[in-house]
């Protein structure tokens, strides 16, 4: 049927469009003797030891340094080159995060979870391209632009009171970060839709399809990134090359409905999964624009280590199998510290179309568990005491047994020490007293000086700035247990400085634990056309290993919201009070109503303080009172008019009664 | 001018008007007596309309939501539940002398759901005397030197994360349970537990952590509790050199076995957290029950009086009543029940409430007769458990960190077959779940409803509005009554020396006689300020009296009693006697000195009703009428009518009962009956009361045992 055909014949044209012009591009950017710009696909996945499974997704474009386009890209996204333009963005990254990152049992040490591991909410941070008094100008305009491309209200961070500068402790060291969080960011598909745009072949073609938004968002944990990196010359100015980095990072819960039944023996069993089964979509052919476009699946060292996969079996495993057949296997470059390897297996998606759509999957045969591999510390962060006045922050880091092997093997002499660097951000109602900072190591108070190499503190402003604390800890190798303590006063705030939904309390967003000796990377063995995958190329850089600990909840006291109004009755009601009596006062002559009395009492004598009186009467403005008026009267009128009221009440009671 | 023609006029003194706010306070100073009668009386007859001015309770914060949504609890989680209870129940786990062996089985049944386990190892403090921590903050608690390996306990905690959550905020669920002599309740209720546990583990709906705590009940609920608290709230990081739970054999054998289990990164020996706590359940099942129905009883009342909101009871009250069909209760006098002349009180109530209504139909305010009692009991219990100043339950413990708790009792009625245990395990589970979503549902903590209230049944409460009327009829004449006494003594005294002095002598004499006779309240200030400061050294005395090793409760009271007395004395001669000097000086001193202990007492009461406002009004009842009536007997009996005879009879009543020991003697007498009324047990309570932290300690020692010593005093007095 002609309806039928249709689309397909539109697609085909489609197709052939965007190819052509791809290849138009190829030839224009040739014929210049330049980079061109690409774009890359790729999707990791990892079984979890929790029976979970994360999904990492990779979109990887670069726009070359290109004088010859002016500001036409064929590829790259527009907006985003503007904005780095624009704002003279250096590096920037842009996350968004919903659930948290379980650092025990997904571990913490590797390239995968040290970089897309984010605190919940929005996480903003940019190193700016410009002089010092003009980043704060910068910054300001880029959250408002952010915040109306992504949907999402990171304008907030544009008041001096959110955001911060880092000095040295933040990973891109340099003066020129500013670093700003929204812990209570709602995270959701409308921040996605945005995020999707900035693809060539959004969410229509290629490994994008499978971003199905209900199973998506059904997930565990939810980040989505977008890094920027602008390369070449920077004083230049316009003509830099960006690397738009666009990550997802999900964590899901394959098979569900299996989870419930509850069988002993099938309990242990990991869960089988394929794409289909997750995703509930299949990838039908790559992105005609996207170079490489693959998808992996990576055992990590401990689940390698369980299965007993070494380098010599790792071709025929007996513990799981593979629907489909990889293109590829990669083995981890054997280093020092593990004795076991990753492997990674790859697939190539451009050799499925749509009528073989491409669908991996994974049987578990036998039970397996293993361990990630973790940070060095695991940190987590807590708040102490109790009441509406004071509390203190701890930061506790405990040592992890699984890498315990792998310090002791570090340390060559005896003096090993272990350097913990700590980025801690709060507002400034949260008013932090930075000489209470108590350290402990394996539980004995250690005087600060001991462990603590280098501090950074800029104390907050009220309503201006918030205190930012940077710590480099040197803790002995054999360190169990440290831990930091800081006390703190929790403000009073202004009414109008309350948050929405103050009851619910205030957020102190996460701190950054990084461990500098540390460098999570992941080096597979050497292949050329390994070097062509960007997100192999980034699991091999050395990126420090850093952990972000829990945002704390500060219930701050707050006042009845509808205080304004018993305010303004009760200021109206003194001023009215104060006003009525003040100028009774001022109105009242002693002398005058001494007179006054004296008169009354001889007014029958003569007619000239009468006079007098009814004069003074008119001067003051007002009616002449009649003299009559005894003072005895209230009291006559409270006994007569009393009575009288009575007995009528009574006799209606009484009327009332008796008819009813 | 015209003003000073005027004034040349005018030579004789003109009346000068008084403002009418003076007027009227001279009025009442003046009518104090007939004032003080009619506040007093409508202050008692408020207090006994409390229960018909009751309002309904209603759910205040929209959030809650209680019931909107179907329960998820099938038949599925209560297997789950009843496995765990015949495993607990099974003789083979309790073949371990410290019980370790069920804790093994609760942690690996909370693993096999997913949840992050740890056990938390105590040892159980010893409620200590400490003077000056009276309404400080719960602090890391005191090292005690003679740790041993025998007396600790071990809280077992399961974490469920919420998936999508931020982890910032948590709801804890306590069973307590003692593993080494549980009673089939106590499974059980793990059992519902667990059956919501399990549920919880797989709804995708959570927001907000869940924290299940199994509590080692063997060195009491609350302790196990109140530990688990202080080391989640402010725990040590240094430890001293005491040794250490771990070093003792048995805890280590516990952590053993979790090493092999498979999901071993989910279990650790550490103390693990979630964020705030937004709320806490107790719950509770209880072994016996006389009852034909499944209740629940509400415990609410943590220390100094404190009540959660109102809300988390409204919450559950709905959902108990009108979703799973229980009935709900909450304490009660029992003995109030049977009175007959609260019957008839209600009866007249309700009577005039019928003539009201005909009158005019939109009056209704009557409640049945039966109904009137009923709610007089249990606003009388919520009166009494919030004065005692004594938590009800482990709820308590959370309300010292200003988290909302409340304990639920269920009180099964019993039989042991299957099918009923299978009901009570749905219909349990489904009521936890139910206020675990609702306050799940809660973006804010708990902050619409009353914190401030007394309950007259479940579904009735009296909000602070309404019952501080009945304190403040009660307490307004002493300030009128304090001004009248001042006002006479030192009126009278003016008019005996006027009276003996010529008119021409008060000119040269009134600056200076004024000036003594207006600082003459010193005196008496004195003497308050001499009992009060008495009162202060009674109420430090049992800090060292406990000191005293092997002490049986009689002689701890009776050295107390005469340590009292003898410091009294001392206090009286060091400080020049002024009971005596007094006499000398003024006939009329008594007046001043009721004047002032008035005035003190109106004080302590203002002050203790911000405190704790059922102390208050207990005690308002009680010393209100002392303090008034108090007269010296010799005046009454020199008058000889029927009048002071009535108030002499009064006096020496109320002199009696005032005296805190007596008061409480005929309190137990009243609800237990005098038969094994004993000494010692004043010095028991007394201890409670001061192991808790009870303000009303405080009240007793600074305001009560004073006041009475000063009316007791003014009745003696020699004039």
């Amino acid at each position: 049927m002609v309806l039928l055909q249709r689309p397909h014949i539109l697609l085909l044209l489609i197709g052939t469009h965007q190819f052509l012009q791809c290849w138009i591009a190829f030839g224009s950017v040739n014929e210049e003797g330049q980079k061109q710009e690409e774009f890359s696909e790729e999707l990791l996945l990892k079984p979890l030891p929790d029976h979970k499974l994360l999904a990492h997704f990779h979109f990887q474009s670069s726009g070359p340094p290109s004088t010859s386009n002016g500001c036409h890209h064929h590829l790259f996204p527009k907006a985003i080159s503007q904005l780095v333009q624009k704002f003279r963005i250096k590096e920037m990254e842009l996350s968004f995060t919903k659930g948290r990152w379980n650092y025990e049992s997904w571990g913490g040490f590797d390239p995968l979870s040290s970089s897309n591991a984010k605190p919940p909410g929005v996480e903003l941070w940019a190193v700016f391209d410009v002089p010092q008094h003009h980043i704060d100008a910068s910054w300001k305009n880029l959250t408002h632009t952010l915040s109306g491309l992504f949907c999402a209200s990171i304008n907030f961070l544009e008041s001096t009171a959110t955001y911060s500068t880092p000095e040295w402790s933040f990973p891109p060291a340099s003066g020129n970060v500013r670093y700003g969080t929204l812990p209570c960011e709602a995270v959701c598909t409308e921040n996605l839709t945005p995020w999707l745009k900035l693809l060539p072949c959004r969410d229509k073609a290629g490994i994008a399809l499978l971003l199905d938004r209900p199973s998506l968002y059904r997930g565990f944990y939810h980040s989505q990134q977008l890094h920027l990196t602008s390369t070449g010359s920077s004083s230049e100015g316009i003509d830099s090359g960006i690397i738009l980095e666009q990550t997802l990072t999900v964590v899901l819960q394959p098979n569900s409905e299996m989870a419930i039944e509850v069988h002993a023996s099938e309990k242990h069993i990991q869960p089988s999964w394929s794409l289909s089964s997750i995703f509930g979509k299949q990838v039908s052919g790559r992105c005609v624009l996207a170079k490489p476009s693959s998808v992996y699946l990576l055992l990590d060292r401990g689940l390698s280590a369980a299965n007993g996969l070494t380098s010599e079996n790792f071709w025929s495993n007996p513990s799981f199998e593979l629907s489909a057949n990889p293109d590829r296997i990669f083995l981890e470059e054997s280093s020092s510290h593990s004795k076991s390897l990753s492997i990674l297996y790859m697939f190539q998606v451009e050799k499925y179309c749509e009528s073989e759509p491409f669908d991996i999957g994974l049987m578990w045969k036998v039970p397996v568990a293993w361990l990630c591999q973790q940070t060095p510390l695991h940190a987590s962060r807590f708040l102490m005491g109790s009441g509406n006045e004071r509390a203190a922050i701890a930061i506790s880091l405990k040592s992890t047994q699984f890498t315990e092997g792998f310090m002791s093997a570090n340390s060559k002499d005896g003096s090993c020490e272990l350097r913990v660097d700590v980025f801690q951000v709060v507002p400034w109602y949260v008013k932090v007293y930075f000489h209470s900072l108590r350290v402990f190591v394996d539980q004995q108070p250690r005087a600060v000086s001991d462990i603590i190499e280098k501090i950074h503190v800029s104390p907050s402003k009220d309503k201006m700035s918030p205190g930012v604390m940077e710590v480099v800890l040197k803790l002995p190798c054999r360190v169990n247990t440290a831990a930091l303590t800081i006390e703190f006063d929790k403000g009073f705030l202004r009414i109008d400085e309350y948050l929405p939904d103050a009851n619910q309390g205030f957020d102190i967003p996460s701190a950054i634990i990084s461990f500098p000796n540390f460098h999570a990377s992941m080096v597979f063995l050497e292949d050329d056309s390994l070097n062509k995958s960007p997100l192999l190329s980034k699991f091999q850089e050395k990126c420090p290993v850093m952990s972000y600990t829990e945002v704390l909840l500060v219930p701050l006291t707050t006042p009845d919201f509808s205080m304004p109004y018993n305010v303004i009755t009760i200021t109206c009601t003194v001023f009215a009070l104060y006003f009525g009596s003040l100028l009774n006062v001022l109105q009242r002559r002693v002398a005058e109503e001494e007179r006054f009395l004296k008169a009354k009492a001889a007014k029958k004598t003569g007619r000239l303080p009468l006079l007098l009186s009814k004069l003074s009467a008119k001067l003051r403005g007002r009616r002449l009172e009649p003299l009559h008026s005894p003072p005895s009267s209230s009291s006559f009128i409270n006994s007569k008019l009393v009575l009288k009221v009575i007995l009528v009440a009574g006799l209606a009671v009484g009327w009332q009664y008796f008819f009813s | 001018m015209a003003e000073t023609k005027e004034k040349s006029l005018s030579d004789e003194k003109p009346k000068p008007r008084v403002r009418p706010i003076v007027r009227l306070g001279i009025f009442l100073i003046s009518h104090s007596f007939h004032f003080s009668v009619v506040c007093c009386t409508a202050g008692v007859l408020a207090l006994f309309l409390l229960p018909v001015l009751a309002k309904n309770t209603y759910i205040s914060e929209n959030a809650l939501m209680p019931g909107s949504a179907s329960p998820m609890l099938s038949n599925q989680h209560v297997s789950d539940g009843n496995r765990l209870v015949k495993d607990l129940t099974n003789p083979n786990s309790k073949s371990s002398e410290t019980g370790i062996e069920s804790h093994k089985i609760i942690a690996q049944y909370m693993l096999d759901l997913g949840a992050e386990v740890s056990f938390h190892k105590f040892h159980p403090q010893m409620n200590q005397f400490h003077p000056l921590h009276f309404f400080s903050s719960p602090d890391s608690g005191k090292i005690q030197e003679n740790y041993s390996c025998s007396s600790y306990g071990i809280n077992t905690v399961g974490i469920i994360r919420a998936p999508h959550g931020d982890g910032k905020e948590a709801i804890v669920l306590v069973t307590p349970y003692n593993a080494l002599k549980s009673g089939f309740g106590e499974a059980l209720s793990l059992g519902i537990a667990y059956s919501v546990f399990s549920l919880l583990t797989q709804v995708t709906w959570l927001a907000k952590d869940i924290i299940w705590l199994v509590a080692d009940s063997q060195y009491g609920e609350y302790a196990a509790v109140a530990a688990w608290l202080r080391e989640y709230q402010t725990p040590k990081f240094s430890s001293l050199s005491t040794p250490n739970a771990e070093m003792c054999p048995d805890v280590n054998n516990l952590f053993e076995l979790k090493g092999h289990s498979i999901s071993g990164s989910k279990f650790s020996n550490s103390f693990r957290r979630a964020g705030t706590m937004a709320s806490a359940l107790v719950l509770k099942v209880r072994d016996q029950n006389e009852q034909f129905e499944d209740t629940i009883s509400i415990y609410a009342e943590a220390s100094n009086g404190q009540m959660p909101n109102l809300d988390l009871i409204n919450v559950v009250n709905y959902l108990a009543v009108h979703r799973q069909g229980l009935r709900v209760n909450v304490e009660k006098l029992w003995s109030l029940l049977n009175s007959s002349w609260l019957k008839s009180l209600g009866e007249i109530f309700e009577s005039l409430a019928k003539v009201a209504k005909s009158l005019y139909p939109k009056w209704k305010f009557g409640i049945p007769a039966t109904e009137y009692v009923e709610g007089t009991a249990t606003l009388a219990s919520s009166l009494y458990y919030q004065a005692l100043g004594v938590p009800t339950g482990p709820h308590g413990a959370f309300r010292d960190y200003q988290v909302d708790a409340i304990t639920l009792e269920i009180s099964p009625k019993f039989s042991l077959d299957k099918v009923w245990r299978n009901d009570i395990l749905l219909r349990g589970g489904r009521l936890i779940e139910g206020v675990i979503r609702s306050v799940n549902n809660l973006l804010e903590k708990f902050h619409q409803s009353f914190f401030l209230y007394l309950l007259t049944s479940p579904s009735k409460f009296v909000s602070v509005g309404v019952y501080m009327i009945a304190f403040a009829l009660l307490i307004a004449p002493l300030p009128m009554v304090a001004a009248s006494l001042y006002v006479d003594a030192n009126s009278s005294s003016n008019c005996s020396k006027g009276d003996s002095s010529t008119p021409s002598a008060i000119t040269d004499t009134d600056e200076h006689s004024i000036a003594i006779r207006s600082w003459r309240w010193l005196n008496s200030a004195k003497l308050v300020f001499i009992v009060h400061l008495w009162g202060a050294i009674v109420s430090l005395l049992p800090y060292f009296i406990s000191q005293i090793p092997d002490c049986s409760p009689t002689t701890s009271f009776m050295i107390w009693v005469l340590l009292s007395i003898l410091s009294l004395l001392t206090l009286n001669s060091v400080l020049a006697s002024p009971l005596a000097c007094a006499k000398a000086t003024q006939e009329k001193e008594w007046a001043l000195v009721k004047s002032v202990t008035i005035s003190s007492v109106f004080i302590g009461l203002g002050l203790m009703s911000v405190i704790n406002f059922a102390t208050a009004e207990i005690g308002a009842l009680l010393m209100v009428p002392m303090c008034l009536l108090a007269q010296p007997l010799k005046l009454d009996v020199r008058a000889g009518t029927l009048r002071s005879f009535c108030r002499m009879i009064c006096n020496l009543v109320l002199g009696h009962i005032a005296f805190p020991p007596a008061a409480f003697f005929l309190l137990k007498g009243m609800l237990d009956g005098f038969g094994n009324a004993n000494v010692g047990d004043f010095w028991m309570w007394v201890e409670s009361l001061w192991a808790w932290n009870s303000a009303t300690y405080l009240f007793i020692g600074m305001v009560q045992l004073p006041c009475w010593v000063l009316c007791i005093s003014i009745l003696f007095h020699t004039c």
